[in-house]
């Protein structure tokens, strides 16, 4: 099969698609012939064009930008739009995420990724920086140490992958990989000043995670999801838990019970 | 017999569209007092404006100390050939800033100067160093802040994946939208007191664009159905640098971020061309004059390979290119194998944005239409003849709060929504619904494709009478065509793309024609509107827009005068440029 990515090209494509909803469903196999260049999301597309109008299937930007077209090609969660054919040979095969109730064909329902979202106490600066008549000044590194996080696409490919959502369905237990590093990017912004860490432990359920890095390996955007967020947001868990010395200084400082969710650091 | 909708929504103001200026309306609107519905055809956060990538415009004076709204309102009215709305160009020049700090307020992160500030780089056609940006991907950053707010703003409800079929009025005044759920087909009613439209452009009726799917013009058609003004709707820009190889990725952008970052462009001679058309900027030089020189260089037989110009950056270091333009730098690599640390890329001129739109008034983006509101790039006046980069995500923020606290105005001072025309309504029901009984119509895919090939022959980047005469008979009989269209197969209504395309035709047909009925129409060539039978500006021409409008005789394009610039505003542009060159005067 494989005549993988040597520069050679294959005429045509063998595609099969999974058809369907969330009730029933099953493979078709397509003919596309393949031009150069040509990438998952653009073989669907002819399909859709010329075999299959009402193929659905979700994308925007065509350009890894937006997120949208994510699928499992080969069984590996992927954008269509950032998957050459060239890298897969003369066979393949398109299937809807797996983790999220299908809608039709290869569109999934990922609302209850928006609504993980809703509940993540928004960005919220001090009282002193948000009145602060003088425009902020940040040093580049503190910018950088959160660039990483924010350029989340929100493709959810790592959410499809996570074995905790995807194996054991425990949405109501973990808000899964993407979330870990939207609040990632909120506690560690300079300038935002709510404690987060409280969520992190119950709702969001970071202990859940067991790092095992898929998420990480199939990020579009190269973030490192679990060496530079979970991680850390563990560790700052556990401190704020179970460092008995943080402890003893909190209780020192006479606060000494649990910061309620989204108070002042 | 129509089927009579399923559902109904009571609103005070409905934003459709949640791109930059639609979530920063909503916003706004929420501020002001009135319960908000957001409806976006994608979901959340995948609008168009996610791929903007170079910066925000705004005279902060960050990098630049004497960089001030006077030079950064002389830039827009010069790049758009004095043909902006002026008052819009002097409002975005002086807000910009306070809008740009206010987004970092809610969370958007840019990169520093030195000493803390928000950095700024050089784009096309600023005088100054004047771009907040956030490495390439500044769309995607002030979309997520925005969404960071939206949904933490408890007024304002989204519905995602919904797409308005018709705007409804009674008596002039907006009363409602028919839409449809993406997901089921089911129709939903919208009852709003007012309606902001922040629904972008219409750059998919070209085959090369760098623009999403989503832009198929639906708000100017929406806007033109329901009786508003479209203006200037002559004026598409070609971003001079889209991908060109492999055909797969033709038309996606390459930013120009890379010329702000120093890339070179030059012909398979070697040479740096643009010393030719633009010596003093050069490649930093306006989109519509860069574009024209990449054109000009390839008919000349001097183009790259695949038909277009190099850009090379490899003169700088691999680790400034890699976190200056990253997703530049992994779009090449990944896309079309091109290392651009070690080689130069292949660009030529894609369709990217559209100055023409919905006409509106400076100060609240209303439009002629009681109750309806535009802001965006679906509206028209800002830009003028040609936008400069960076005005695009600034104008969304400045003009998003503006049109967005209008709108919640307006229905504070209303007390209900209009009521409903049953005949509209029931007329927009039968239309939505027609397709869908048509097994045997016309595959709405090919109808797009072949609008797309008659825009992109007969209205490229030089234009001439006869060739947009014939574009504009062609579209015509697409549109024909169209009203008998089908699905192109299967009559389901969930999630039935052939269906949805059938919808997307409607706007774009209406788009079409307005480029090619003003196209005829502007005989002189100005900014983004180049003709071969009219090669100069005529200073006639400088006083007129074209404004496009549906009358019981079809579609009426007339020209009507602008209003002049004040004094004190010539001053600043004259005192602002004493490098103007008569051509740019005229
Ligand atoms: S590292 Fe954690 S979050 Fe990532 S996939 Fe594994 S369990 Fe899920
Ligand atoms: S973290 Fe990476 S994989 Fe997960 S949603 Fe964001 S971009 Fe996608
Ligand atoms: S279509 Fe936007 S990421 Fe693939």
């Amino acid at each position: 099969m494989a005549r993988a990515s040597t520069g050679d090209h294959v005429q045509q494509l063998r595609m099969s698609v999974f058809r369907g909803d969330a009730s029933e469903g099953e493979m078709i196999t397509y003919d596309v012939p393949v031009r150069e260049g040509m990438v998952v999301l653009d073989a669907v597309l002819w399909v859709q064009a010329n075999l299959a109008p009402d193929l659905a299937v979700r994308w925007n930007c065509k350009a890894a930008k937006c997120g949208s077209c994510s699928a499992e090609i080969n069984g590996f969660p992927r954008l269509m739009c950032k998957s050459p054919v060239s890298d897969y040979g003369a066979e393949l095969s398109v299937r809807p995420m797996r983790t999220f109730p299908i809608i039709r064909d290869l569109v999934t329902d990922v609302s209850w990724n928006y609504e993980v979202n809703k509940r993540i106490p928004k960005f919220t600066p001090s009282e002193k920086d948000a009145f602060d008549p003088q425009p902020w000044r940040m040093q580049q590194e503190d910018v950088d140490r959160i660039t990483e996080f924010r350029k989340c696409i929100e493709c959810f490919l790592c959410q499809d992958v996570c074995h905790v959502l995807r194996d054991h369905d425990r949405k109501d237990a973990f808000f899964g990989p993407r979330f870990m590093i939207r609040i990632a990017g909120l506690e560690m912004h300079p300038k935002d000043s709510l404690d987060r860490r409280p969520l992190l432990k119950n709702e969001a359920g970071v202990g859940m995670c067991n790092i095992t890095k898929c998420c990480t390996e199939v990020c579009p955007e190269h973030i490192h999801i679990t060496d530079n967020g979970i991680i850390p947001l563990k560790e700052r868990v556990a401190d704020l838990y179970f460092d008995p010395v943080r402890a003893l200084g909190r209780r020192l400082r006479g606060g000494g019970r649990e910061p309620d969710r989204g108070r002042s650091r | 017999m129509a089927e009579a909708p399923r559902e109904t929504v009571e609103t005070d103001v409905l934003v459709i569209g949640a791109g930059g200026a639609g979530m920063r309306g909503a916003v706004a609107a929420a501020l002001s007092g009135a319960r908000v519905t957001v409806i976006c055809k994608s979901l959340l956060g995948k609008a168009h404006t996610v791929m903007a990538e170079g910066g925000m415009a705004a005279a902060l004076g960050n990098v630049a100390h004497l960089d001030s709204w006077e030079a950064h309102f002389a830039d827009t009215m010069k790049g758009g050939k004095l043909i902006n709305n002026w008052r819009m160009a002097e409002i975005h020049a002086k807000e910009a800033p306070e809008r740009v700090l206010e987004l970092e307020r809610w969370g958007a992160v840019f990169d520093r100067t030195r000493d803390g500030l928000i950095h700024q780089r050089p784009f096309g056609a600023h005088t100054y160093p004047r771009l907040a940006h956030i490495g390439d991907r500044t769309g995607l950053e002030l979309i997520r802040s925005l969404q960071d707010v939206l949904v933490h703003t408890p007024a304002v409800d989204v519905h995602m994946e919904v797409t308005v079929a018709s705007l409804l009025t009674s008596d002039g005044r907006v009363a409602g939208a028919l839409a449809y759920a993406r997901a089921d087909g089911r129709l939903i009613l919208y009852r709003a007191r007012a309606i902001l439209l922040a629904t972008g452009g219409a750059g998919k009726i070209y085959r090369i664009t760098s623009n999403s799917w989503e832009s198929t013009g639906d708000g100017t058609g929406l806007a033109y159905e329901a009786g508003a003004q479209l203006q200037d709707m002559e004026f598409v820009q070609f971003h001079p640098t889209g991908m060109v190889w492999p055909p797969g990725v033709r038309g996606i952008l390459v930013t120009e971020g890379v010329r702000g970052e120093g890339g070179l462009l030059r012909n398979k001679e070697g040479d740096r061309f643009m010393e030719k058309y633009d010596p003093e900027r050069m490649e930093l030089s306006a989109r519509d004059v860069v574009a024209r020189a990449i054109n000009s260089e390839v008919l000349a037989g001097r183009g790259s390979p695949h038909g277009g110009a190099f850009l090379d950056i490899t003169h700088r270091s691999p680790d400034f290119i890699k976190s200056k333009l990253p997703s530049m730098y992994e779009q090449f690599l990944k896309l079309a194998k091109v290392d651009i640390t070690k080689e130069p890329m292949e660009v030529a001129p894609t369709i990217h944005y559209y100055m023409g739109g919905v006409r509106v008034d400076a100060e609240t983006g209303a439009t002629n239409v009681s109750g309806l509101f535009a802001a965006g790039e679906v509206a028209s006046g800002l830009h003028g003849a040609n936008r400069l980069g960076g005005n695009s995500l600034s104008d969304l923020l400045v003009f998003g709060k503006r049109a967005g606290e209008a709108a919640g105005a307006f229905a504070g001072a209303h007390g209900g929504s209009a009521p409903i025309d049953s005949r509209q309504l029931e007329q927009a029901t039968e239309r939505l619904l027609a397709p869908l009984r048509r097994p045997h119509g016309d595959s709405p895919y090919r109808l797009m494709s072949e609008l797309q090939e008659v825009c992109t022959k007969y209205a490229p980047i030089i234009r001439e009478e006869k060739g947009l005469r014939e574009g504009l008979e062609k579209v015509l009989e697409l549109g024909g065509r169209a009203q008998l269209c089908g699905t192109g197969g299967p009559n389901g209504r969930a999630f039935n793309p052939g269906w949805h395309t059938a919808q997307d035709l409607h706007g774009m047909l209406i788009n079409a024609e307005a480029l090619f009925r003003s196209a005829i129409e502007r005989k002189e060539s100005r900014g983004a509107h180049a003709r071969s039978d009219y090669p100069r500006l005529d200073a006639r021409w400088a006083e007129l827009n074209l404004i496009t409008e549906k009358t019981p005789d079809g579609m009426a394009v007339r020209a009507v005068e602008n209003k002049p610039l004040p004094y004190e505003l010539t001053e600043v542009i004259s005192q602002s440029f004493k490098r103007y060159t008569p051509e740019e005067i005229s």
